[in-house]
């Protein structure tokens, strides 16, 4: 997730987006991504499939993800080519899963705010930076918390926790 | 400076004497717990991060609740990788059809969890052992692997926002209507990223089952954890359970609160949520007369057997509706056993209901009563959310066991004063 330039449309959705209509747990008996894709947003958006396309970006207004504590979530957005979320405000768990399996999200009311359905959007995930290519508009989205840096840097959890391991043995 | 309850238990496992919101700090786990529909992932995830051994296989709980009876060979085959998983690496707590139960009813009944605890559970309402005064919270999958690898995870310190329900709780009232009141009046992301402590003496004097109905629901306000202060009640309950003593922590009194609520429940009205928010509460006079296809009593947020002692109390010699469908799901064997003993399962069965085994089943849409195209259910569950329970055009409203079992006799949203005059 270093500097790395995104490049889509913009999907928009409301508040409390939550993991059942993201995806409803009668597909969590998958956990790969792009099977659960195939119904990413089903009960909420039927057409959400239809109208992405690689590399778009969600654009969520606050609390998105809440609700239960399935990864099968931002695995299913990143089965469907969401190459990003961006959200006025992230629920806990969900904001956690997405840095772990390494889907990008930023935290930026402004951006949230002010980009709408369709816009074309830019983001460089390394520094933080949004720009709304349909208006020129350009925000920052809140930085990431240090440690939580160290956890991205290691790519992922996965990653972390393998450097973990291997610092614990050879110690 | 003074601590909330959820600091000094996070400062107490990060190994630090003190901690201030926002913080980020590693902390020690004392139980890590994973279900059917979670920990498949996890076992993979774990192989991938080339972890040979769990931190610790007694501090490991594995629980088959979500989609058992296995309800299809997918199911069927994640709880497969599941046991295979408990098996290999000599997972002590490992809960299987027969002994188990909805995990946030199990664990805690088998004492695995004790007051000033920390605790992470791959599932969101892990929330609910807050009532015996621990910090728990939900995670994912991949958090969950990490956590069996290192025994430890990443906490960023909550700030805590404070409840203190007062006043005394009239008859058909109960932890549900506490937990539905406050989640209205915070909204869905009210308390997002933030502890709850849940005071006063409403609380003091509410019976453990009703506690772990209020804790359950934190989450849907959008709280990292809730907590009620351990206290005699919590020690009764745990006596002959726990094999740990635990840490009954209470806030400094020159703690620091983000906010304080104060409400005073003499008079309050039994609840209902409202589709599809468990926010979108309302005073059941307000929903009453609404036809119901199906009610379901159960789940982790109330499937106790105290729930189902107010259900039976209502439903003895009145029946179940013909129109309408009763399911009644015993949240965990040892549930199920008192439901036997009480005489109680005798009176659901007399009254039309259906006895499901002890699973998650409808409370996540997965099976065991699952709704059609524009039916309407009234759940004892803890979410609604639009496809939730089943088809995306079927709704469902949430509310006590008390509602639940009146709704169930008359076939419509009902007031069980009314009912039981
Ligand atoms: S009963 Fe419902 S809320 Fe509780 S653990 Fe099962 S699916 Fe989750």
């Amino acid at each position: 997730m270093t500097s790395h330039i995104l490049k889509g449309k913009a999907i928009k959705y409301g508040d409390d987006v939550n993991t059942d209509v993201i995806i409803p747990a009668r597909y969590c008996t998958s956990f790969r991504a792009e099977e659960l894709a195939l119904h990413c947003m089903e009960d909420l958006d039927p057409d959400f499939l239809r109208k992405r396309r690689p590399g778009d970006l969600i654009v969520a207004d606050s609390n998105f993800g809440c609700g239960s504590s399935r990864e099968n979530a931002p695995l299913a957005i990143k089965g469907a080519g969401i190459s990003c979320v961006i959200a006025k405000s992230f629920a806990r768990i969900f904001y956690r899963n997405s840095i772990n399996i390494g889907l990008p999200i930023l935290e930026s009311p402004e951006a949230a705010e002010a980009i709408a359905e369709g816009h074309d959007v830019e983001v460089d995930l390394g520094a933080g930076r949004i720009r709304d290519l349909t208006t020129g508009a350009s925000f920052s989205a809140h930085p990431f918390p240090e440690g939580i840096q160290a956890i991205m840097a290691a790519g992922g959890m996965v990653g972390f926790v393998r450097a973990r391991l291997a610092a614990d043995t050879t110690a | 400076m003074g601590m909330t309850i959820a600091e000094k238990i996070l400062a107490a496992h990060a190994g630090v004497p003190d901690v201030q919101p926002a913080e980020l700090h590693f902390a020690k786990l004392d139980l890590v717990m994973g279900t059917d529909i979670t920990t498949a992932l996890s076992a993979e995830v774990f192989a991938q991060m080339g972890a040979e051994q769990v931190f610790d296989p007694d501090k490991i709980a594995l629980v088959n609740d979500h989609f058992v009876p296995a309800k299809d060979i997918a199911a069927a085959t994640m709880a497969q990788t599941m046991r295979r998983f408990a098996e290999r690496y000599g997972i002590r707590h490992y809960f299987e059809l027969g002994s188990s139960g909805i995990c946030h009813t199990l664990i805690p009944d088998e004492g695995l969890v004790a007051p000033g605890d920390l605790v992470v559970g791959a599932d969101s309402h892990t929330c609910t052992y807050g009532a015996l005064g621990a910090f728990a919270s939900g995670v994912g999958s991949t958090d969950m692997a990490a956590a069996w690898a290192l025994g430890e995870t990443w906490f960023r310190v909550p700030e805590t926002i404070r409840v203190v329900f007062g006043g005394r709780l009239s008859e058909w009232v109960g932890g549900k209507d506490l937990i539905l009141r406050l989640v209205a009046d915070l909204g869905e992301e009210g308390a997002r990223y933030k502890a709850l402590e849940f005071t006063g003496d409403t609380i003091e004097a509410l019976p453990m089952a009703g506690r772990f109905t209020v804790c359950n629901m934190a989450i849907e306000a959008g709280a990292k954890t809730g907590i009620i202060p351990a206290d005699d009640v919590t020690r009764a309950y745990l006596k002959g359970r726990g094999t740990r003593p635990g840490v009954y922590h209470r806030p400094d009194p020159d703690a620091r609160y983000l906010r304080t609520l104060e409400y005073d429940v003499s008079g309050l009205e039994p609840l209902v949520a409202c589709p599809y928010s468990p926010a979108n509460v309302k005073p059941v006079s307000q929903v009453e007369r609404l036809p119901v296809d199906q009610v379901v009593l159960g789940s982790c947020t109330n499937g106790r057997v105290e729930d189902f002692r107010v259900a039976a109390a209502i439903l003895k010699s009145r029946g179940v509706h013909p129109k309408l469908r009763l399911i009644a799901i015993p949240g965990s064997q040892a549930v199920f056993r008192q439901l036997l003993d009480e005489g109680i399962a005798a009176v659901l069965a007399e009254a039309g209901a259906t006895i499901s085994p002890p699973t998650c089943g409808p409370c996540i849409g997965g099976h065991m009563g699952v709704l059609g195209p524009g039916e309407r259910g009234l759940f004892t569950t803890n979410r609604n959310f639009k496809g939730r329970n089943g088809h995306p055009t079927s709704e469902v409203y949430l509310s006590g066991p008390a509602v639940a079992a009146a709704t169930a006799v008359t076939g419509k949203i009902t007031d069980p004063r009314i009912l039981m005059g």
